[in-house]
């Protein structure tokens, strides 16, 4: 069955074809964070496929995983493209290194997921906690309810982790 | 420098040398062409076909590119009276230059047609803004692109920020080295009449402009432009009757790729780029490597692009970019002038072929700076590079074209002067 929402004035959809992101989003919609795991080598993948991107095999299980980890790379939007983000600047979309299976299969591969930078309910963060944030901050997943049947998963500051003294942020504020 | 003599013809490198870029072509580089993109990829291929001094029935192949804002090939074709032996448009921006090179030149090596006219033609500007604006920034979210788009992850400048962010983060590149890129290439342009921005421009300037998407300033992201540009590919031999020295093909390499093209920083390091992939089918297949070349078009989409493919095609060091670009040996006078037309940073945006089109013409020794006329019709070129001056490339013998699709494609090419 497709999946369409109405996201601060963009049009959000799935095609019912379109299986991989479907279940995907059926978990997210329970704000539950879930990626395929193959059922071959075992290994998870982001974003989904329809083939493990390690050893080709059609056949994966969706796999719970925990939504942790840390900012490795960011940007941060001033001027933002699209309409619907043009009230939320200056808004950041996190690169977030998963804390499970890094370095798998390769030391080279590891799980990087994006999303917005938002407070814990799911609302974009504001300019001084954007400010607060660089590569090597801690953040958790929440989610952000679009319509019935989709949320977008996101990221915000993890209270409970140990924070670095300084995050890395581009030189120019 | 000198070059090797011929390799091997059971290995590809026996083609080095055997196909030239006979003609190129473009049209005035404007904001609000007001012309449709058949206009303007018809007049940049009669220029080109002029050019070259082919009549357009000469031309019997035909390849375009294009994100659905152009027209295809049957109907240049047509406008200008040429029937095709074959003809292919396909998908996709930056890098496909030198990679629809490549594939004139192996569709000629299997046969299929003698004379290949690669065009691209984009109202840039005035109707699918490459910036991502306009009708394109508004469009609905679907499938796979609700892991970026919905996410307001969706320019080419917010798609490849994170490269470039990490790139800062893990080798301490600073932002006022970077912005070097942009003052080098402008000097250029102020030399080039056709340039759409022909100021020259300050650090101060460029890092005070205001900021996009960090890290990117106003300043360190191209122009957007409407144009036409075309480029023709023949063979060496046939080139020989043909109006001018042309430069020959030493080497090509299209489309190589990062893994994980589904989602490229999956896969480390992302500071690394398509580069350091293409760099081992490109040196080996020229029979030259970064030391022997005279003049880089790096395409310069934005500052970072150009400094990261220099990195990794191996001009320098890795992580040692921002003070390759900013170090003076990228100027013109220096040991290895780059973007010498202003590239797209100030010239215009073309999806990489203005650099082709402006490296055939330094090897050729005939850009079209303020040097005065000789009496043979052709410029007298003084190396004065100061503003409005000299823009050829002294004793150029090699030159390089560093393509850029994104940070996990590229392609390349490597041309030396005709004789």
């Amino acid at each position: 069955m497709a999946i369409r929402g109405d996201y601060m004035g963009m049009a959000l959809s799935i095609d019912d074809l379109d299986g991989e992101n479907l279940g995907y989003f059926k978990h997210c919609a329970e704000h539950k964070f879930h990626l395929q795991k193959c059922d071959d080598c075992a290994l998870l993948r982001y974003p989904p496929t329809t083939a493990c991107p390690f050893c080709a095999s059609g056949n994966a299980t969706w796999a719970p995983v925990e939504g942790k980890g840390e900012v490795y790379s960011y940007l941060e939007v001033h001027h933002a493209i699209q309409p619907a983000f043009r009230a939320k600047t200056p808004y950041m979309v996190l690169l977030v290194q998963l804390d499970t299976q890094q370095g798998a299969p390769t030391q080279d591969d590891a799980l990087r997921v994006a999303a917005n930078l938002t407070l814990p309910n799911g609302e974009f963060a504001p300019p001084d906690v954007v400010k607060s944030v660089g590569i090597g901050t801690r953040v958790r997943m929440v989610f952000s309810d679009v319509s019935d049947g989709l949320s977008l998963p996101q990221w915000t500051i993890d209270e409970t982790a140990k924070q670095p003294d300084k995050p890395w942020r581009y030189p120019q504020e | 420098m000198p070059l090797p003599a011929d390799t091997d013809v059971s290995t590809p490198k026996y083609l080095r040398d055997k196909y030239a870029i006979v003609g190129v072509g473009e049209t005035t580089y404007t904001r609000g062409s007001g012309k449709t993109t058949r206009a303007l990829g018809t007049w940049a291929l009669r220029n080109a076909i002029a050019d070259a001094g082919l009549k357009p029935s000469d031309i019997d192949g035909m390849l375009s590119y294009s994100g659905n804002d152009s027209t295809p090939s049957t109907f240049m074709a047509g406008d200008i009276g040429a029937r095709l032996n074959f003809y292919m448009d396909c998908m996709g921006g930056g890098s496909s230059t030198e990679a629809l090179i490549g594939i004139a030149i192996g569709v000629m090596e299997a046969g299929l047609c003698n004379c290949v006219a690669i065009f691209r033609a984009m109202n840039g500007f005035s109707q699918v803004r490459i910036g991502g604006t306009g009708a394109r920034s508004a469009a609905p979210v679907n499938g796979d692109m609700l892991h970026n788009r919905a996410y307001g992850w969706q320019s080419a400048g917010q798609n490849f920020a994170p490269t470039f962010m990490r790139h800062m983060y893990e080798y301490g590149t600073k932002p006022e080295q970077v912005a070097m890129v942009k003052v080098v290439h402008s000097e250029h342009a102020s030399n080039n009449p056709k340039a759409y921005y022909k100021k020259r421009f300050t650090v101060d300037e460029v890092l005070s402009s205001r900021i996009i998407c960090k890290p990117l300033h106003l300043l360190d992201c191209c122009v957007e432009t409407d144009n036409g540009t075309a480029i023709i590919v023949t063979r060496a031999d046939r080139a020989k009757d043909l109006r001018h020295k042309s430069p020959l093909i030493r080497g090509i390499v299209g489309r190589c790729s990062k893994p994980r093209l589904d989602m490229h920083y999956q896969h480390g390091p992302i500071s690394r780029v398509a580069g350091y992939y293409a760099k081992d089918i490109l040196w080996p297949n020229a029979g030259v490597g970064p030391e022997d070349i005279d003049a880089v078009g790096a395409y310069d989409a934005f500052t970072f692009t150009s400094m990261l493919q220099l990195e990794d095609y191996g001009f320098c060091k890795k992580g040692e970019g921002g003070e390759y670009v900013s170090s003076g040996i990228t100027r013109l006078g220096g040991r290895r002038p780059q973007n010498t037309s202003g590239g797209h940073l100030c010239e215009a945006y073309t999806h990489g072929m203005n650099m082709v089109i402006e490296n055939v013409r330094q090897l050729r020794g005939d850009v079209d700076d303020s040097c005065p006329m000789g009496p043979d019709g052709k410029r007298v070129h003084t190396h004065d590079h100061r503003e409005g001056g000299c823009r050829a490339v002294k004793d150029v013998e090699v030159t390089a074209n560093l393509g850029w699709a994104n940070p996990a494609t590229g392609s390349a090419m490597v041309m030396r002067r005709g004789f």
